[in-house]
């Protein structure tokens, strides 16, 4: 009984509301945003932090760039389609003692902005990006998207998608990241530990959020409720370690889920400012 | 480079304007190679570590112009450099900046288009997309120099306006003058104006979208502060669908410009009120009709002169004093015709004649300019 008791007040000490302008978020009835929202925050009130005053999120156009714009209480910048990435950059850059974590799409992260998340990557600059990825193009309807599994029914593939889906996690981690990610929003804890240890961490940190989208999504690929998806991602679940030792035909249509990478190389604000030195010591 | 007594260099113009922004306060830069703009990001990348500022090389055009945008939200003046086809791609963040009112300075040494046309020559066919470049409602300061010492001038004047009214500032050169090199001179640090943006008092809470020019936070001052270029309230909160914010919005920050025009706007005279011929010129093309000028009034003919510094908002006063005297005007440009429609909506009950040259980079001769101020009669255009 009084373990029970001190689960409860460990819950109710928690609200998202305390890091929120507002609760008022736009996300459709049964949306996987809520839990990423959820689970951001929690880590967030975990690491201890009181408000969100030593963040600065950027986000792009899309679904998930909602989450923080403006929804958190905390200096957000609302960046055009795929740019959020560039902007978080050169932010972090000047801020170096600010947390700057971008929130994204799969559209907006690895569609329209691949090339800003590949050189990211590559730089390891020191932002957090956290890519909510639905599979589809969900606050215009639902089209296709790079993220869109094989044979998919959208809006734009009305007989079903022809092309291979992205496999960001994985490209984060070949481009260079620090450290890179997959959850679902059916692993809720996994995800709250996997953004509390990314926070913590320096350089390029890439956590891809598989969520549900029954709207735009569910409703053209064949799913009747968010349930029904939320059964498909912790069916479909593989764990890297595990995956590694499938084959092509063993891994088809299933989420690999786990860290894909950690590594500890210097980061771009490292680089800069040591570079920065050295040109100021060497005189003329 | 920045001292206290006035000093002689002999310099191109895209060094003039890449000393002019450290000297404005430039303290990030970000872009990608392109010619003939490379020698403003090379000089920026040599400047910028020793005065404590960054310089990047992004991966494009659309991650340049994002960092710059970046950086004028962590209170630091920001600029980045390019030429007709990287501005075209940093046409969609320009927007951004005008709606979130994103102080920062973009250059563009225009060259020969459209397409990749050619790469190396120089042209003026950027006018009007550094004006409409980008979608919807929106006003464009653009500045165009015609020496080294103007690019010099004009560079910090862009900085300065972009922080007095809290806008992106386009300053349009081109080829010739971003590679010639002349004798220039800096003046003396005291003799050179510097205007920062406004700073918010810790009570303000309104940023956006003010009659006035709203006070500027940055991140990680404590102001909590949204920015989205979605249409918003003062408070910097989305309101995507109601009619009354939007038109206030985007009202409140063209008006902003609008208002400010004859301040913004800045042209040289020579001989408006009393000319028979009238000749409109900016950038490299002004270089010939100084000479063309000369000849022609060794011939007793009167020629009045507007030279524009400010191409946008477009200087209609001084265009419409030229007007009122002259019979014709002619306006040389190395494009097909792109001021010259706006001379003509301006001095609606003259003769507006054209000069145009395109292709190679060849300049238009003052040869060619005095020709077309002799000739008579009336033009078809």
């Amino acid at each position: 009984m009084q373990k029970y008791w001190k689960e409860v007040v460990k819950i109710t000490e928690f609200s998202v509301q305390k890091y929120m302008r507002s609760l008022r978020q736009p996300f459709c009835p049964g949306c996987g945003l809520f839990s990423l929202t959820h689970a951001f925050l929690k880590a967030v009130y975990e690491l201890g932090y009181e408000n969100l005053s030593k963040f600065v999120f950027c986000s792009g156009i899309g679904c998930s760039s909602w989450i923080p714009s403006p929804y958190f209480m905390a200096d957000s910048i609302h960046t055009l389609h795929g740019r959020s990435i560039p902007v978080a950059t050169s932010i972090k850059l000047l801020r170096p003692d600010l947390n700057v974590v971008v929130f994204g799409g799969d559209g907006d992260i690895v569609g329209i902005g691949l090339n800003h998340f590949i050189h990211a990557a590559r730089r390891n600059t020191d932002i957090l990006v956290i890519m909510g990825n639905n599979m589809v193009y969900g606050m215009t309807g639902g089209q296709v998207a790079p993220t869109t599994p094989l044979k998919t029914r959208t809006t734009t593939t009305p007989y079903g998608s022809f092309e291979y889906p992205l496999d960001a996690a994985k490209l984060a981690a070949v481009a260079g990241a620090s450290y890179s990610a997959r959850w679902t929003t059916a692993h809720p804890k996994e995800l709250k530990e996997a953004l509390k240890k990314a926070i913590g961490l320096d350089g390029f940190r890439f956590i891809e959020v598989i969520t549900q989208c029954p709207t735009a999504f569910g409703r053209k690929a064949g799913f009747r409720n968010v349930g029904e998806m939320l059964k498909w991602f912790k069916d479909s679940a593989v764990l890297v370690q595990q995956a590694d030792k499938m084959d092509q035909e063993e891994l088809e249509g299933k989420i690999v889920i786990g860290e894909f990478v950690e590594r500890k190389r210097a980061t771009l604000v490292e680089n800069v400012y040591a570079i920065m030195k050295e040109a100021q010591r060497n005189g003329k | 480079m920045h001292e206290d007594e006035e000093k002689t260099y002999f310099w191109s113009g895209n060094e003039a304007c890449a000393e002019a922004a450290i000297i404005a306060g430039c303290r990030f830069f970000a872009g990608y190679p392109i010619s003939p703009a490379n020698e403003i990001a090379e000089l920026m990348a040599k400047k910028l570590p020793k005065a404590n500022g960054i310089f990047m090389q992004m991966e494009d055009e659309l991650a340049s112009i994002g960092a710059v945008m970046g950086a004028s939200w962590c209170g630091v003046k920001a600029m980045t450099a390019t030429s007709g086809p990287g501005f075209s791609l940093m046409q969609e963040t320009i927007g951004w900046g005008f709606m979130t009112e994103t102080p920062c300075v973009i250059v563009d040494v225009q060259r020969l288009g459209p397409g990749t046309g050619q790469a190396t020559k120089c042209g003026q066919g950027d006018v009007m997309q550094a004006r409409w470049g980008t979608h919807s409602d929106y006003m464009a300061i653009v500045l165009s120099p015609n020496s080294v010492q103007e690019t010099f001038e004009l560079t910090i004047r862009a900085f300065n306006l972009s922080e007095k009214y809290r806008t992106p500032v386009i300053l349009l050169t081109d080829e010739t003058i971003a590679h010639v090199r002349e004798r220039i001179t800096v003046p003396k640090k005291e003799r050179i104006e510097i205007i920062d943006r406004k700073k918010p008092t810790p009570k303000d809470r309104r940023f956006f979208g003010l009659e006035d020019i709203a006070p500027m936070p940055a991140v990680g001052e404590g102001f909590n502060v949204a920015v989205t270029a979605s249409t918003h309230n003062e408070y910097g909160i989305r309101f995507t669908a109601d009619p009354l914010i939007h038109r206030r919005l985007v009202e409140n920050i063209n008006n902003k410009i609008r208002k400010n025009a004859s301040e913004i706007e800045d042209v040289e005279r020579y001989n408006v009120e009393d000319c028979q011929v009238g000749v409109v010129s900016y950038g490299c093309t002004s270089r010939g009709v100084y000479e063309a000028i000369k000849e022609v009034e060794k011939r007793g003919v009167k020629i009045g002169h507007i030279r524009l510094k400010t191409l946008w908002p477009f200087p209609e006063k001084a265009v419409r004093d030229l007007a009122k005297n002259s019979e014709k005007i002619i306006v040389p440009e190395m494009n097909l015709g792109q001021i010259f429609y706006e001379v003509k909506r301006v001095a609606c009950n003259v003769d507006v004649v054209p000069v145009n040259k395109i292709g190679g980079g060849e300049l238009i001769t003052p040869e060619e300019i005095f020709a077309k101020i002799l000739e008579g009669g009336s033009q078809d255009n």
